[in-house]
């Protein structure tokens, strides 16, 4: 009697505790295994061997400058896409989500008919202009933009359409131009959900791997980010591969740490 | 022609408003009228909030709306200052720059709109409230500065949605004479709507009511609150408002009954007459007194305002009384009782319908 007293009647029965302890376990093993087996003594070794720094500097001048396109590219859309009338909508929305499901090397293959040398694109890019995309350090910028653009724009977009438009349209009866009032009132409105999206961003071109490998190879100090250090790593040193696994992380755990209050609450309508 | 005149129609579904509108510089109109009456449509379509669909507006001489000749100036190139129901100050921004915000989009610098804001906030009597943000003010200290976040804009015209609506009851008396200060010192025109008949009284020159979309009644608002057209109104002010015809100096009411009335004030025809609770007489027995008009009803309800006891006496006519708890308890009013009621044919106000 006393311990049904203490539980809710929407609490699970206890049958159900031992595949969710599964659950945990299968999630937690690998992460517990990273850490275990990390060669701890060679930590900075190997995180300070050329190899890593360069893989390293990259990763982060790579994942910044995909982050600022995908602001400067991916707010405006977002803006469109919540705020016009026009038709078509759904489908942009529906384009705009196709990068999140698709496998990141499919998109990898398609920007490289779309940029290559011989690409739809990319042909006159390289023949007008003599940019050639691919194996290049900006052919990385573009494979991140590519998948980790969405983030941003879904996470703006719906942040634009839970916006009630009331302090809008008081800004613009005290004189305000639309620009005006999308800087001064509808951006700081939406701030929390812009930073959420930027960082959601930022993660995502860190960590990308398919599309940059397949687009853009694998070449050190040029396309090698820390994915795909780690994947060669795997091939050669694999302390390096561990080491660096660990640094992703790390840069994982900080980015969930940052946007707790927004993703973790559960339940909590955002 | 300065000040806001024209004639707004708005449909939208079934609904339509349609009115006729003319305020002058320095004239506070107050648009009186119940929920869903078409008050906020009036004061979107003032701003530029709402397009109009038919009518035409002009601010100051120059055409704001005519969807005729497809003319529609935006809210932001309007110059209209409005002072919403729930205020819409920018949560992210501190008093000072929320008053700021109208200068500076009119292209004054920050320094000097940051100025202009503080001798507003001076004005208002904000004075150290300046540097706060909007979440952390009382709801007399957030309706001034919309009110000043709206004049520091230097508006052609000025419109209030509900000013009072939102305060409680105790700060809504300091707040609408504090108002009626500042709307009075304000030199352009000024429209507000509210369905409170108090506002009207207190800070319009006129008042205009609005019914389903139609103007039922205009005028001085003191006049509108002695001689109201319709039941909504009579039914905000308290009053009993029956219809009739004069006949031989009685009004053969609509509902039943006759009224002697001041034979001076009536000519024949269809007429009003509006009964002030308070001028109503309650009696155990038939009354033997001076009053001309006695009759009897059923006491229909017993509801203690203020200090003072409502009671609605079914009968010929049915009329509301306000009593004393006192003569509550002496003539034992209760649902049910029978009661005599008389009035003094001088306390009736009697006018053409």
């Amino acid at each position: 009697m006393s311990r049904a007293r203490g539980r809710s009647a929407t609490a699970p029965p206890w049958p159900v505790a031992l595949p969710a302890a599964l659950a945990v376990a299968f999630l937690a093993l690998p992460l517990v295994g990273l850490l275990v087996r990390a060669p701890w003594g060679r930590l900075w070794e190997v995180l300070t061997s050329p190899t890593s720094l360069s893989a390293l500097r990259l990763s982060l001048v790579t994942g910044a400058s995909s982050t600022l396109i995908a602001l400067v590219l991916g707010v405006p859309l977002a803006w469109w896409m919540a705020r016009s009338s026009m038709r078509g909508r759904s489908f942009l929305r529906a384009l705009v989500t196709v990068p999140l499901v698709l496998p990141p090397v499919v998109g990898g293959i398609a920007l490289l008919l779309a940029f290559g040398r011989r690409g739809v694109v990319g042909q006159y890019l390289w023949e007008g202009f003599g940019i050639q995309l691919p194996f290049s350090t900006p052919g990385v910028v573009v494979a991140q933009v590519f998948v980790a653009m969405p983030f941003l724009i879904i996470t703006v977009e719906g942040a634009l359409r839970g916006l009630d438009g009331r302090l809008e349209e008081a800004a613009s009866t005290l004189g305000a131009g639309r620009l005006q009032v999308f800087r001064e009132v509808t951006l700081p409105l939406i701030a929390p959900s812009l930073i959420a999206g930027t960082v959601l961003t930022f993660a995502r071109a860190l960590g990308e791997f398919g599309a940059t490998i397949t687009f853009a190879g694998n070449l050190e100090g040029v396309t090698q980010t820390l994915p795909l250090a780690v994947y060669s790593g795997l091939e050669g040193d694999p302390a390096e591969a561990v080491v660096l696994s660990l640094l992703l992380l790390a840069v994982s755990v900080l980015i969930l740490v940052a946007l707790r209050d927004r993703w973790l609450r559960t339940g909590a309508a955002s | 022609m300065t000040g806001l005149h024209g004639r707004a129609v708005v449909e939208r579904g079934a609904f339509v408003l349609d009115l006729e509108i003319g305020v002058d510089p320095g004239e506070v109109v107050a648009v009186l009228g119940p929920n869903g009456a078409g008050k906020s449509t009036l004061l979107r379509a003032a701003c530029g909030l709402t397009p109009l669909t038919g009518g035409r507006l002009e601010l100051d001489g120059r055409v704001i709306d005519d969807p005729a000749a497809d003319v529609l100036v935006p809210a932001t190139d309007r110059r209209v200052g409005v002072v919403f129901q729930d205020y819409r100050l920018f949560p992210h921004m501190s008093v000072v720059d929320n008053v700021a915000f109208g200068p500076r989009s009119a292209g004054v610098g920050n320094g000097e709109a940051r100025r202009l804001a503080a001798e507003w906030i001076s004005r208002l009597g904000l004075d150290g409230l300046g540097d706060r943000r909007p979440g952390t003010l009382s709801g007399g200290q957030a309706q001034r500065v919309a009110l000043g976040r709206a004049l520091a804009a230097d508006p052609a015209l000025l419109l209030l949605d509900e000013p009072l609506a939102a305060l409680d009851a105790e700060t809504r008396l300091d707040v609408r004479s504090g108002l009626r200060e500042h709307l009075r010192s304000f030199a352009g025109p000024t429209l507000l709507v509210t369905h409170d008949p108090l506002d009207a009284v207190v800070l319009a020159d006129r008042v205009v009511v609005l019914e389903g979309g139609r103007v039922t009644q205009q005028g001085d608002p003191w006049e509108v609150a002695r001689r109201p057209a319709t039941r909504y109104v009579a039914r905000l002010l308290g009053l009993t408002l029956l219809a009739g015809r004069v006949r031989d100096g009685e009004v053969a009411l609509d509902g039943g009954g006759v009224l002697h009335v001041p034979s001076d004030e009536v000519s024949d025809g269809a007429v009003l007459v509006a009964v002030r609770p308070s001028a109503v007489s309650l009696h155990a027995e038939r009354p033997e007194g001076s009053a001309r008009n006695v009759w009897s009803g059923v006491v229909d309800g017993v509801e203690p305002i203020g200090d003072r006891v409502r009671v609605a006496v079914r009968g010929a006519p049915t009329v509301t009384a306000d009593v004393t708890p006192g003569a509550v308890a002496d003539l034992g009013l209760a649902q049910g009782r029978e009661v005599w009621l008389s009035v003094k044919a001088t306390e009736l106000e009697v006018y053409p319908a």
